[in-house]
């Protein structure tokens, strides 16, 4: 019998800050290549986001509302092997603290935007934080991933 | 917002952050309880940093509520019931 396959949950923040999408395809994309299937959770509008961009589904797989799968783990009818929470405002800290408490999965913040320093700070509690100042341009934040390489650990 | 929608509640702070919300509670509510993140109110599972203060005045149920794109709202809702099953789990 063979083991089931890793799963990530990739939990969106508000697509205000430009660069979440873009991030969100290339870690999904990583993770599909590393043979572990990435779940996205986000409220409507990042989620229509992300799924509008790729209506032929080449890299997207299950896309989930964010409080339906807080709910599912809180309740421990689901849970993941990693879990990717994007993180650039006071909310996207609090989703990852919740996210920490609530599920098993090993947990990493991806921190970003223009004040990116400010939410690092929060965060006191146990998770890997990759953080850089991004908004527009993707690529700091997807060189600090690269150099944590969170789909081969 | 799912059922928060439905509910007759009234907007103590928005658009606060987490820290903002939890002292809120502290300073203003002498009865309030902490739960862990993902703990239920009425049908909403609390999103924040551990642990995570609620008020209790009453028959009235202050919590956090937390959107990703608006930060955190301090909700007021009347109801007895959950706020008799709150008051318990301090027992």
């Amino acid at each position: 019998m063979t083991a089931p396959s890793p799963t990530a949950l990739l939990v969106l923040g508000c697509p205000q800050v430009p660069v979440q999408t873009s991030i969100a395809f290339y870690l999904i994309s990583r993770l599909k290549k590393a043979g572990i299937m990435p779940v996205v959770a986000g409220n409507k509008a990042a989620n229509t986001l992300i799924v509008v961009s790729d209506p032929d589904r080449h890299y997207l797989g299950e896309v989930i509302d964010l409080d339906r799968v807080v709910g599912l783990i809180t309740e421990k009818k689901r849970d993941f092997s990693l879990c990717f929470v994007f993180v650039h405002n006071d909310a996207g800290v609090s989703y990852a603290a919740t996210m920490g408490a609530i599920s098993t999965a090993k947990l990493y913040a991806l921190v970003y935007g223009e004040h990116y320093d400010e939410q690092v700070r929060k965060i006191e509690f146990p998770c890997t934080v990759i953080a850089a100042k991004a908004v527009h341009n993707p690529l700091p934040l997807k060189k600090a991933i690269d150099e944590v390489a969170p789909w081969a650990a | 917002m799912g059922c928060v929608e439905s509910m007759n509640y009234e907007i103590v702070l928005r658009d606060a952050t987490f820290k903002e919300s939890r002292d809120y509670i502290k300073a203003h509510f002498k009865e309030n309880i902490d739960v862990p993140p993902g703990f239920k109110i009425f049908d909403i599972h609390v999103i924040g940093l551990p642990p995570i203060a609620i008020g209790l005045d009453g028959d009235f149920v202050i919590f956090p509520y937390t959107k990703p794109c608006h930060g955190t709202f301090l909700l007021r809702v009347e109801d007895p019931v959950e706020a008799a099953r709150l008051r318990a789990l301090k027992k």
